[in-house]
C-alpha cells in the first residue's frame, strides 16, 4: 500500500517503528500533489521547502513524540500559519503573509505535525462549493465534474485525493461537514468553544469553529485531540477538561439512544440519501441502538436565522479589510473613495452580498426586527436541541439533502444556501456534529451521514460514528 | 435671561500596564507603532482578551463617582470606518455599562455644593492616533500610530446638570483629583490621558435649546473658554432671532472660538451589536467589595475636614486637598507638628513651598523639606528666635540647600536679637540721626513711629525682634517728651 493511502494512525505508527521516514512520507504526498493538483486544485499554496526541512529535522529526532508525529496536514487558507500567505480565498488578502500562527496551528506544530500547504476555500468561507474562491475552482476528486463542497472544499478534496494525510477546515454553517460529505471523507464540527478560534479569520464569530477533515473517524478523533481545549487567547473557549477521544471509539452503541428529527422530512431530500439514512439507522438498531423520533420545531427557521446572524457578524468582521494596513490597496482622492475602491476591487460578489445583508440587518431601525429577532429564534433553536437531548444521546440525519452538484449548477444564491440546511442548525445551537461517508448514489457520488451530539460531548459522536463506519459496505 | 445647559462626556485613559484586549505595553513610546500586536492593529484572525486590571480600574472609578456597579455588563461593537480604528469597530459597552447613576458635588463648601449627576460610565478601547502633515484637509498624507490603539478608556457621561463654565471647570478638576487619588490615571488633559467633549444649549425658559457639541478641548482652560464663547455666540444669535444649528463644533485654541466642523460624516449609524468575541462581564460582590476597600479618602471629604479640623481657609483647603501629593505632605507635617500649627503649615506650603515648586518645576514629593525641618522652623518662630519675615528666607534657603533651619539661622547669625539692651543701642543711634522725625513725633504725628522702627530694623540688619523694637522705641520717645 502506498504511504498516501494510509491513515494518520497508520503513518504515525510506521514512523515511530522506523518503518518509514518522515521525509519519505512528506515526499510521497508532495509527489501526489504534483501529480494531481494541477487538475484537482485543492491547494492555494504549497509549503514544500519548509515541510521538507521540518521532515528532515523530525527524522533526526530519537524520541518520536507527538500524536501526529511527521504527519503532513493541509490548512484551510482562512487559518493563519506563520510566514505563509493567508488569503481566506480573497483577492483583498492576496500576498498577505501572516506574522503569527493560529492556536490550532501552534498545537499541530507542538504535536510535530507538518503543514504541507494552504487549501482553497470560498472567499472568507462564504459558500458551499468553493466556487466563491477568488482564485480558482477546486474539483471533487471523486468526480471532477462536480464541486467538492465548501467552504472547506480544498481541505476536503486534498484529503480525498490523498494529497495530504489530513486537513483542517472551519465550519460556520456546514463548511467542514458538507465538503466532507461531498468528497466521501470524515469531517467534524466540534462544539463552539471546544477549539480556539484565535488565528481563524472571522466570518461569523459566534458560529465559526475549526475542525478536522480526515480519512476515517479514528483519524478525526486523533486530530481533534490535537486541537481541542481552552485557549487564553480566545475568551469564547470553554475551560473544561478535554477527554481523549480515541478512548471512545470502540465502546459500541448498545443501548445508545439516537434521535431522528421529524422535521427534516419537510425538506426535499434526494431519494438515495433518504434510503441510505434509513439503512444506517437500521444497521445501528441491529447493533442495539434505540431509535426515537424527535422534534426540532424551529428547524424551518434555521436558514433565515442563520442568514441574518452570520452576515451581520461578517459585515463587522470584514470591516478591517480597508486597505490601510495590509492587503489590497485601492486608490482614491479622499478616504471614502479609497475605501470604496479597495473593497469594490477586493471582495467578490457573495462577500459583498453578505456584507450588504449584514449591514442592513444591523442598521438603526432594523436591528430589532432582524438581528435581535434572529438572536431570539436562535435561542429557541438551541432550546429545541436542549430538550431533545434530554431524551436522546445523539441525532442522526443526512449531512446534505443531495450529493455533490456540478459547477455552476446553483446559480441562485438561495439555492446554494439550501445546501447547508441540515448543517447550519448545529452552528446556531453550538453543538458538535460529524459527517461520515456512508454509501454512494447511482452516480457514484458519496453520501454523508451526520451524527450530532450534546455540547462538549464529541466523545459520544465519535463513538457512534465509529460504530457506523464499521457497518459501511465497502 | 438665557440659561445654559451643559453636559460633559469625558474619556479617561486607565493606567494599566498592558492594553485592554492584548498584552502590549501602554507605556509612552517615542517610536510610533512599537507597542503593537495582531490584536491591537486588527490583523485577520486576532481576538480580544479582556484585561482584568482595566475592569478593576473601571469599577474603582465607578465607585469613586458614587455610581452603581453593574454586576453584569457586556461589550458591543461600535462600527465605523476610520484609518486609526484598525478593526473597523470599537469594542465598547453600550446597553449595560459597568457603572451607572453616580454624582459629584462641586463648587463652594458644605451645603453650597452642587450635585452634578453622572448618567453612566463604561469601559472601552482607545483608537490609534492619526498624525496629519499640517492641516487635516490639506495634508497630502497622514500617519497612524497604533501605540495608543487598545489603551483602556473609561467614558464618563454626565447629565446636563451643569449651568456655568465655572461649574464645568470645577467638575473637571474635582474629577481629575479623584482619578489621581485612586490612581487609575494621570488625568493629564494636555497629554490626552483625560479628554472632554461638551454638549451645550441655551434657553430662556424650561424648554431645552438646540444642543451643540464641542470637540478638541485639550485643557481645562479650553473647556471653560469654549463654553464661555459658545454661550455668548448662542445667546447673541438667539437675540437676533437666529436659530441654533444642531452640530459639532471644533474649539480653536488660538482664537478662543468655536467653529463648525467641516466634515459631513455626522450621520453615522454605528450598527451596535453584541461583541461575539467576548462573553458578558460578570462581577462578584466580593470583587466589587475588595475594590471598594482600596479607595482612599477623596478630595471633597478631605477639603471639608481641613476646614473643620484645621481651620484653614477654604481656598487653601481645596488646593491642598485636590492634590494628592500635596495633601499627603501636608497631613504628614501636621501629624508631626500638631494640629494647632496646621494653619501655619498650610501658609508655608501655599506661599513659600508652592512658589519654590513652580519656579523649579519640581513635585512636592521630590523636595527635602522634611517634617523635622518643618518643626524646627515653626519652633524658631514660636520661641521668637526668628521673625516670620526671616522664616521665609530660611525656608527658601533650606529648600535650595537642604540645610536645616537651625543650621541656617546660626550660621548666618540670623538669630533674632531679643535682648533689650542691645536693641536700645540701635534705638538711641537712630533717634540721634533722625531729629526731624523725632520732632514730628513729639508734635503729635505718632505715625512716624513706623519709619523709625524700620530704621532700627535696618540698623540691626533685620535681626532685631520687631515687637521689642516697638516697645523700646516707644519708651525712649515718651521719655523725650518729659
Amino acid at each position: 500500500m502506498e504511504i498516501t493511502e494510509l491513515t494518520v494512525k497508520e503513518i504515525v505508527e510506521k514512523i515511530k517503528k522506523k518503518e518509514i521516514g518522515v521525509k519519505e512520507t512528506v515526499l510521497a504526498y508532495l509527489k501526489n500533489i504534483e501529480d494531481k493538483d494541477n487538475n484537482i486544485k485543492a491547494f492555494l499554496s504549497i509549503n514544500n521547502e519548509e515541510a521538507l526541512i521540518k521532515a528532515e529535522e523530525l527524522d533526526k529526532e530519537n524520541e518520536k513524540n507527538g500524536q501526529i508525529f511527521g504527519i503532513p496536514v493541509a490548512i484551510k487558507d482562512n487559518i493563519n500559519v506563520y510566514g505563509t500567505e493567508t488569503t481566506a480565498g480573497s483577492k483583498i488578502l492576496k500576498g498577505y503573509i501572516s506574522p503569527y500562527d493560529a492556536t490550532v496551528v501552534k498545537k499541530i506544530k507542538e504535536q510535530n505535525g507538518i503543514v504541507i500547504g494552504k487549501t482553497n476555500c470560498d472567499e472568507f468561507a462564504m459558500g458551499s462549493s468553493t466556487e466563491n474562491s477568488a482564485f480558482f475552482n477546486t474539483k471533487n476528486p471523486i468526480n471532477t465534474y462536480y464541486v467538492p463542497g465548501g467552504s472547506s472544499g480544498g481541505s476536503a478534496a486534498s484529503v480525498a485525493a490523498n494529497e495530504t494525510a489530513a486537513a483542517f477546515g472551519s465550519d460556520t454553517g456546514g463548511s467542514i461537514r458538507e465538503p466532507a460529505g461531498f468528497c466521501g471523507i470524515v469531517g467534524l464540527k466540534p462544539t463552539y468553544g471546544r477549539v480556539s478560534r484565535y488565528g481563524l479569520i472571522a466570518f461569523g464569530s459566534s458560529l465559526d469553529v475549526i475542525g478536522p477533515l480526515a480519512k476515517n473517524v479514528e483519524d478525526a478523533a486523533i486530530l481533534t485531540n490535537v486541537i481541542a481545549g481552552f485557549d487564553r487567547k480566545d475568551e469564547t473557549t470553554a475551560n473544561l477538561p478535554v477527554e481523549n477521544y480515541t478512548d471512545f471509539l470502540k465502546r459500541g452503541v448498545k443501548g445508545k439512544k439516537l434521535g431522528v428529527i421529524k422535521e427534516i422530512n419537510d425538506f426535499k431530500i434526494q431519494d438515495e440519501v433518504s434510503i441510505t439514512l434509513k439503512e444506517a439507522i437500521n444497521k445501528l438498531e441491529v447493533q442495539g441502538c434505540e431509535i426515537e423520533e424527535v422534534s426540532i420545531p424551529h428547524l424551518k427557521y434555521a436558514l433565515p436565522t442563520y442568514y441574518l446572524i452570520a452576515p451581520s457578524e461578517a459585515s463587522s468582521n470584514l470591516s478591517r479589510f480597508d486597505g490601510v494596513r495590509y492587503g489590497l490597496e485601492g486608490i482614491g482622492d479622499n478616504l471614502r473613495d479609497f475605501y470604496e475602491d479597495t473593497r469594490t476591487k477586493g471582495f467578490g460578489r457573495e462577500v459583498k452580498r453578505r456584507i450588504l445583508i449584514g449591514t442592513f440587518a444591523l442598521s438603526e431601525g432594523y436591528f430589532d426586527e432582524y438581528y435581535l429577532k434572529a438572536s431570539k429564534v436562535r435561542r429557541l433553536i438551541a432550546m429545541d436541541f436542549e430538550k431533545v437531548f434530554e431524551k436522546v444521546d445523539a441525532l442522526i440525519l443526512p449531512t446534505t439533502a443531495t450529493t455533490a452538484f456540478k459547477f455552476n449548477e446553483k446559480k441562485n444564491p438561495l439555492e446554494m444556501y439550501m445546501s447547508d440546511i441540515f448543517t447550519m442548525p448545529m452552528n446556531l445551537a453550538g453543538i458538535p456534529a460529524i459527517s461520515i461517508p456512508f454509501g454512494k448514489d447511482n452516480k457514484g457520488l458519496p453520501i454523508g451521514i451526520q451524527i450530532a451530539g450534546k455540547w462538549f460531548e464529541e466523545g459520544e459522536i465519535f463513538q457512534i460514528s465509529y460504530a457506523l463506519e464499521q457497518l459501511k459496505e465497502s | 435671561m438665557y440659561k445654559p445647559t451643559i453636559g460633559l462626556e469625558i474619556h479617561v485613559q486607565l493606567m494599566t500596564k498592558t492594553k485592554i484586549f492584548c498584552s502590549c505595553s501602554t507605556e509612552f513610546a517615542s517610536e510610533p507603532n512599537t507597542h503593537v500586536c495582531p490584536v491591537c492593529i486588527g490583523l485577520p484572525g486576532a481576538l480580544p482578551v479582556l484585561n482584568e486590571k482595566a475592569v478593576k480600574y473601571g469599577v474603582k472609578l465607578g465607585i469613586a463617582l458614587n455610581a452603581y456597579i453593574n454586576k453584569f455588563s457586556s461589550f458591543y461593537r461600535k462600527n465605523y470606518f476610520y484609518p486609526d480604528l484598525p478593526k473597523g469597530y470599537q469594542i465598547t459597552q453600550y446597553i449595560i455599562p459597568i457603572a451607572k447613576g453616580g454624582y459629584l458635588e462641586v463648587g463652594g463648601s458644605g451645603a453650597q455644593k452642587k450635585k452634578i449627576r453622572i448618567e453612566r460610565a463604561h469601559i472601552e478601547e482607545d483608537s490609534g492616533k492619526s498624525i496629519h502633515a499640517g492641516n487635516i484637509t490639506e495634508s497630502e498624507f497622514s500617519f497612524i500610530d497604533f501605540n495608543r490603539s487598545g489603551i483602556p478608556l473609561m467614558e464618563i457621561v454626565t447629565l446636563p446638570d451643569i449651568e456655568t463654565p465655572d461649574e464645568a471647570y470645577d467638575f473637571l478638576i474635582l474629577l481629575r483629583s479623584i482619578i489621581r487619588y485612586i490612581g487609575v490615571s494621570t488625568g493629564d488633559m494636555e497629554k490626552g490621558a483625560m479628554r472632554c467633549d461638551v454638549n451645550i444649549s441655551v434657553s430662556k425658559d424650561e424648554t431645552m435649546g438646540t444642543k451643540v457639541e464641542i470637540k478638541n478641548l485639550n485643557s481645562f482652560r479650553s473647556v471653560k473658554r469654549a463654553l464661555e464663547y459658545e454661550i455668548e455666540r448662542q445667546v447673541s444669535a438667539l437675540k437676533k432671532g437666529e436659530r441654533i444649528v444642531q452640530e459639532t463644533r471644533h474649539f480653536d485654541e488660538k482664537e478662543d472660538t468655536t467653529k463648525p466642523m467641516r466634515t459631513k460624516e455626522e450621520l453615522n449609524d454605528y450598527r451596535y451589536f453584541p461583541e461575539p468575541d467576548l462573553p458578558p462581564l460578570v462581577l462578584s460582590d466580593e470583587f466589587i467589595e475588595n475594590i471598594k476597600n482600596t479607595i482612599p479618602e477623596l478630595p471633597n471629604t478631605k477639603e471639608e475636614r481641613y476646614i473643620k479640623e484645621f481651620e484653614i481657609s477654604s481656598d487653601y483647603a481645596r488646593t491642598i486637598a485636590y492634590n494628592p501629593k500635596l495633601a499627603e505632605y501636608f497631613e504628614n507635617i501636621v501629624k508631626y507638628v500638631g494640629i494647632k500649627r496646621a494653619k501655619a503649615v498650610a501658609n508655608f506650603i501655599m506661599l513659600d513651598i508652592s512658589a519654590y515648586l513652580n519656579e523649579t518645576k519640581k513635585e512636592i514629593d521630590k523636595i527635602d523639606f522634611t517634617k523635622e525641618k518643618f518643626k524646627e522652623l515653626l519652633d524658631l518662630i514660636d520661641n521668637k528666635t526668628i521673625s516670620r519675615n526671616t522664616a521665609k528666607e530660611v525656608i527658601n534657603e533650606s529648600l535650595r540647600t537642604g540645610k536645616t533651619p537651625s543650621e541656617i539661622v546660626s550660621k548666618k547669625g540670623r538669630t533674632q536679637i531679643t535682648d533689650e539692651t542691645s536693641i536700645k543701642e540701635f534705638v538711641i543711634d537712630v533717634l540721634k540721626e533722625n531729629d526731624a522725625q523725632v520732632n514730628q513725633y513729639l508734635s503729635g504725628k505718632t505715625k512716624v513711629m513706623a519709619y523709625l522702627t524700620g530704621q532700627v530694623m535696618k540698623k540691626s540688619k533685620g535681626k532685631a525682634n520687631p515687637e521689642i523694637i516697638n516697645k523700646v522705641l516707644y519708651n525712649e520717645l515718651e521719655n523725650l517728651k518729659k
